[in-house]
């Protein structure tokens, strides 16, 4: 009988090819899916071009998605975005998006089907943690970890310990996955899980859908974790049908598995909250901010620029327009989430309230373009970080929201509540 | 692998859209990234930094993004070596991929203050304040991350690898 172990230390374990595996050991594991974007896959390509082998190690596991500065936004970006087309050309990359079927990179794999439940998976952007909504150990990595990966398929690792949030209860209405994931970062820091797995259960995430999910487990890194990660259920398990491009392997934490930690949080004391300038853990409740008069709303992103989240701002937004003086933009993450709106009628109800529609891009969250903040500006985002700078302007200010608090600050011109619109 | 400079210190939480913010991402070149180090931090760095001078910061150092460019931009800024409380893992990951010698110590970084000359010895991990005589020791990496270090960073470690 091997040691009982976490759902992280039991993918580590499997690709590892060991019995079993503790924190803290530092093994050399299989991949099977590898990342990288239009920014931090240059650096991959050069790299890579200096290990000394021709061909990857298997095209049909890598994914270059040119998400952040496409379409391309100057002719620097150009040519970055260039340097990976034509590597994926070259290398007969399967799982490489150009423009018109691109989407945000962890909206899009997911959605696809490229990545699964017990997949080992790493890639060059900190937000390749929200795999870990379909029950998968994602991290992110730096370009040079990619570029070897690309050549071996393996990568180095320190097995994480885990700390477990058990969230038990009922939310409140317009509580939402983002203000759960920022209710737990504001309690704990941003480096509050500082090297570890963060393993999220209860009746809360039981009942949460896939879009809520991924919300919770993409965020894990703003708290300083190496990956989030909810077990398999029927949920996840019909997300995957007629998606999933590979069988998959289902983890599960055994009963007696070894935490740092357990939070026990009572889902009832999570409000609306918002972190305010400039880290992800300066967290308050939204009922206490109405005072902050706002120049930007971006509802869109890795984090909250889902069918769910766009269903949901639509829903705030209905029947109401954008405050004189304040630009809503909105960037529904994939081709499809797009077209989905579209469908439903969800394209009607932004432009009648005023907003701009964008095609997928990572754009204005790390301040890359569609939607720069000026000198002193202020903006409410359901994106994931707040820093000096984020959006634009070193002297601009960002605020981290839900997808509804977000609309309903859009209309009211400060930050808001939904129930605050008459 | 002995460094000798300047200590410039900060405090908690330098994110890496500070160390290099992500207007200057729609580059890669090391000497463009190196001009932006720090910059929405401290202004003035890149002027006052010289070749060697070593960089000291409190908990969480070059959290956020997974940029490489983090770790580039500061190397070829002229920084020879980072001491802090704690660093952000994929930070800390880069850094050592791409040869940029890390240190943790608590006692260190509260014991630097901002323009003290500072010795760093990497491969044994002592830590002195020339300015004030003090002298501190930190955790030797691990065997496997050593090796690594050893061979000039990741994909030399790779190459001799995938060679064999």
């Amino acid at each position: 009988m091997s040691r009982p172990m976490t759902i992280t230390e039991k993918i580590f374990a499997a690709h590892a090819g060991l019995a079993e595996v503790q924190p803290g050991q530092l093994v050399g594991a299989k991949l099977d899916i590898v990342l990288a974007n239009d920014v931090t896959a240059p650096i991959a390509i050069r790299e890579f071009g200096r290990v000394g082998v021709d061909k990857v190690w298997d095209n049909t596991r890598i994914a270059l998605v040119p998400d952040h500065y496409t379409p391309n936004k100057d002719i620097k970006s150009a040519e970055q975005a260039k340097i990976m087309r034509d590597f994926a050309h070259a290398q007969g990359i399967t799982h490489y998006y150009e423009i018109g079927c691109m989407g945000v990179e962890h909206a899009l794999l997911p959605e696809q089907g490229v990545v699964g439940p017990g997949d080992l998976i790493i890639g060059a952007d900190s937000h390749t943690c929200t795999y870990g909504a379909l029950g998968a150990f994602a991290t992110g990595v730096g370009s040079t970890d990619v570029a070897a990966a690309m050549a071996t398929g393996e990568s180095w690792f320190k097995v994480p310990s885990s700390i477990k949030f058990n969230v038990t209860g009922q939310l409140a209405p317009w509580v939402s996955p983002k203000d759960v994931i920022l209710h737990i970062i504001g309690m704990i820091g941003v480096d509050g899980a500082l090297y570890q797995a963060m393993e999220f259960t209860g009746d809360v995430f039981d009942c949460m859908d896939m879009d809520g999910r991924m919300t919770v487990c993409n965020m894990a890194i703003e708290a300083g974790a190496k990956s989030g990660i909810i077990a398999v259920d029927d949920i996840t398990r019909a997300y995957l049908e007629g998606r999933a491009e590979r069988t998959w392997t289902e983890y599960h934490s055994d009963p007696d598995a070894v935490y740092t930690q357990v939070y026990e949080i009572d889902a009832a004391t999570i409000v609306p909250t918002v972190a305010f300038p400039h880290l992800p853990s300066n967290t308050r409740a939204a009922a206490d901010a109405r005072d902050v008069k706002i120049d930007q709303v971006v509802i869109g992103s890795c984090t909250n620029g889902r069918i769910e989240d766009m269903r949901v701002a639509a829903g705030v937004l209905k029947g109401h327009k954008v405050a004189d003086g304040v630009r809503l933009i909105i960037l529904p993450a994939t081709q499809d989430i797009w077209r989905q709106c579209m469908h439903e009628g969800l394209m009607d109800v932004f432009l009648d309230a005023g907003a701009a529609v964008s095609t997928p891009t990572c754009g204005p969250c790390l301040g890359g373009h569609m939607g720069i903040l000026a000198a002193g500006e202020r903006a409410v985002a359901t994106t994931n970080r707040n820093f000096v700078g984020r959006m634009g302007d070193p002297t601009s200010e960002v605020y981290l929201s839900s997808p509804a608090v977000a609309a309903a600050t859009a209309v009211a011109g400060h930050i808001a509540l939904p129930d605050d619109l008459s | 692998m002995r460094f000798e400079g300047r200590a410039h210190v900060y405090g908690r939480d330098v994110d890496t859209d500070v160390i290099i913010p992500a207007r200057y991402l729609n580059t890669s070149d090391p000497a463009e990234l190196a001009k932006h180090c720090l910059e929405d931090l401290d202004a003035g760095f890149v002027s006052k930094v010289e070749a060697g001078d070593i960089l000291v910061a409190a908990e969480n150092f070059g959290c956020g993004s997974s940029r490489e460019h983090a770790p580039i931009a500061i190397k070829h800024a002229g920084i020879s070596a980072i001491i802090a409380k704690s660093f952000a893992r994929i930070f800390y990951r880069n850094a050592i991929n791409t040869g940029l010698p890390i240190l943790e110590s608590e006692e260190a970084v509260d014991g630097i203050s901002d323009g003290d000359v500072v010795a760093v010895d990497a491969s044994t991990g002592t830590i002195t304040n020339v300015t004030t005589g003090a002298v501190f020791h930190t955790q030797p990496f691990p065997p496997m991350i050593q090796d690594i270090i050893e061979k000039g960073g990741l994909i030399a470690a790779v190459r001799e690898k995938v060679g064999s």
